[in-house]
């Protein structure tokens, strides 16, 4: 058609403008209380301002007027996706300062949990990515698995979501025998749900077109946009803390790292799914050394309590048990960073120590920040319909970014 | 493990004399004391040199030390993905002084150093848009430092007659309470009301 001959209907009012909108607070794909200042051509986005901080608590505030074992539940409240993989964190910086060894068959929990962690976590972001650019169904059987992990959580600590399992000096009470067999029967049949899952996913006509080629993020982008986690991973770089930098005892276990090529939404899914292939991998061999691992889950010490039976006879077991849940333990004065490779990314604790019962200045480096800060980088020129793709593979939680 | 991080240190220290003041090893990581003038041209030393190449930001942070003349310490925190280590550099500013802002290096350092100003307070020149970041639209002070109280001064709620939020002063319905559960044989210090006339009658 001649263009040219609509060109006196063209008045200087329909030119101009962008448009401008809100995305959130409130927005079922925003993953929480995020607000997206928009800006539009049409349906193409020019400019992208996220406000965070909606779900601002001043946790690192608080920390400093708490005991180092009154601080820990906060971590779960963190990224409450993976409460335990937070823990971790500040475990291990607590253990790093005061120089304290975890015993074996605790390590070996700890890293039993983390995977499951990691697989609750996957569930979660696959699922309800798949759900961002339109299926209902994943969901609902991510949601079903969810369920029966956060059981397990249920029966090593008593509480579903808000664990404080991990403890500095190891994790607060043993596993059974009968949990083990139960999680070791879980690890055999979950592989079938996640193939269903990928059967209806990975195939699929109007998955892939909402996700392939949107948000590609190049290694250069990663790198100075500062990404961690599967966001590097899904642009071909084989970075991975547990393997990089070996922390607990993950330099014993077998397992793969899985890589993107493209570096764009689908990439990341693939990444996602094969990362959990991985982790059951390792969850079955946590089970089977802890098996062959018998002994005691905390190093007792000042910095953990004295077992039950101890406190029943020994005056001095009742005394430390008393202390240590009121004036709580001293950590010698320094400082230190502790990083562990949490579902979303790096997930690092810098601690100050001041040699008293409280952190002086504890810093929580959340992966879902950095991620966060390129929306602008990564949506731009994007339809408005991606945001909400991009935001769903970010894997954005507003428990660890608002902090 | 140690000894790599001591040689880093070394080879940093005999590249860049002029920037570095002090470094040391301890509990296993590199710390690198920088003077705060020549920070950014550190950083982008760090990330281009071949030894180092420090590619990606990990942190940026501050502590605020009160009772000292520098108040604060700005901490970063770099990691280098290739040769697989980190390093932190401290530089130690006073409460009005502004430090040199990195994002010019490092792109992921906006929303960072953004956060050390909406919690500390201290500026960022060259800053390409230096806003609050995680504290209330309107929000007032800056609440990691230690003179500030935890409970904060406003309080929000919703008022049924405005139909619309309204801020209030706090008011506590009990002390906010605070116990240090010092061991009186360790912590405690005894200072009885009337101890100071003592010294300043002396």
């Amino acid at each position: 058609m001649d263009s040219a001959k609509f060109d006196d209907a063209l008045t200087g009012e329909q030119k101009i403008r962008n448009f401008n909108i809100n995305f959130g607070p409130q927005h079922p794909a925003a993953h929480g209380v995020l607000r997206l200042v928009l800006e539009l051509d049409g349906e193409i986005v020019e400019r992208c301002d996220p406000h965070i901080g909606l779900l601002h608590r001043g946790t690192e505030k608080l920390m400093e007027s708490r005991t180092y074992l009154q601080n820990l539940p906060y971590f779960d409240r963190l990224d409450y996706v993976a409460p335990m993989n937070q823990e971790h964190a500040w475990c291990l910086a607590i253990e790093k300062l005061t120089g304290v060894k975890v015993p074996r068959r605790a390590s070996l929990i700890r890293v039993l949990y983390c995977e499951i962690g990691r697989v609750l976590n996957h569930l979660l972001n696959v699922t309800t990515q798949a759900m961002d650019v339109g299926a209902l169904t994943p969901p609902l059987w991510g949601f079903e698995e969810r369920e029966k992990l956060m059981g397990f959580y249920e029966r090593a600590c008593g509480a579903r979501l808000h664990a404080a399992y991990f403890r500095p000096g190891g994790v607060h009470q043993d596993l059974t025998g009968d949990l083990l067999d139960d999680i070791e029967q879980w690890s055999e049949e979950f592989p079938r749900v996640l193939d269903d899952i990928d059967g209806l996913l990975t195939e699929n006509r109007i998955f892939k077109q909402r996700n392939a080629d949107i948000g590609i993020v190049t290694q250069e982008d990663a790198l100075s946009y500062g990404f961690s986690g599967v966001m590097v991973r899904g642009s071909g770089m084989a970075w991975d803390l547990r393997r990089s930098q070996p922390y607990e005892c993950y330099d014993e276990f077998n397992f793969h790292v899985p890589v993107g090529k493209n570096g764009d939404c689908y990439d990341r899914y693939l990444v996602r799914m094969e990362e959990m292939r991985q982790s059951v991998s390792i969850i079955k061999q946590a089970v089977i050394k802890i098996r062959e691992c018998p002994g005691d889950v905390l190093a007792r010490g000042k910095i953990t309590p004295p077992s039950r039976s101890d406190m029943k006879t020994s005056m001095e077991s009742l005394i430390h048990h008393f202390k240590l849940y009121t004036e709580g333990f001293h950590v010698p004065s320094g400082e230190v960073y502790c990083a562990v490779e949490a579902p979303k990314g790096e997930f690092g604790v810098y601690l100050v120590a001041d040699g008293s019962n409280k952190p002086y200045r504890c810093k929580i480096r959340a992966p879902g920040f950095l991620h966060l800060q390129a929306m602008d980088h990564m949506s731009k020129g994007h339809q408005l319909a991606d945001v909400a793709a991009i935001i769903g593979t970010m894997d954005v939680v507003f428990g660890e970014i608002d902090r | 493990m140690i000894a790599a991080l001591e040689e880093l240190g070394a080879y940093v220290e005999s590249k860049r004399r002029d920037c570095v003041l002090t470094w040391d090893v301890t509990n296993g990581e590199l710390n690198i004391d920088v003077a705060p003038s020549s920070i950014v041209d550190f950083v982008d030393f760090l990330k281009v040199d071949s030894t180092c190449r420090f590619s990606s930001l990990v942190d940026i942070t501050a502590v605020d030390y009160t009772g000292r003349v520098k108040r604060f310490d700005v901490v970063y925190h770099f990691l280098s993905m290739y040769q697989n280590h980190r390093i932190r550099l401290r530089i130690s500013i006073r409460e009005e002084e502004m430090v040199p802002s990195i994002t010019e290096v490092h792109p992921s350092a906006n929303w960072f150093e953004r956060e050390v100003f909406d919690m500390y307070g201290v500026l960022f020149s060259g800053h390409p848009d230096l806003r609050r970041i995680l504290t209330d639209y309107g929000f007032r002070g800056y609440p990691l430092r230690k003179d500030f109280p935890t409970t904060g001064y406003t309080e929000v709620r919703y008022d049924e007659m405005e139909k619309r939020v309204v801020y209030e002063p706090v008011s506590l319905v009990q002390e906010y309470r605070q116990f240090d559960f010092m061991s009186p044989w360790e912590g405690a210090e005894y200072i009885l009301p009337g101890d100071e006339k003592e010294t300043e009658s002396s």
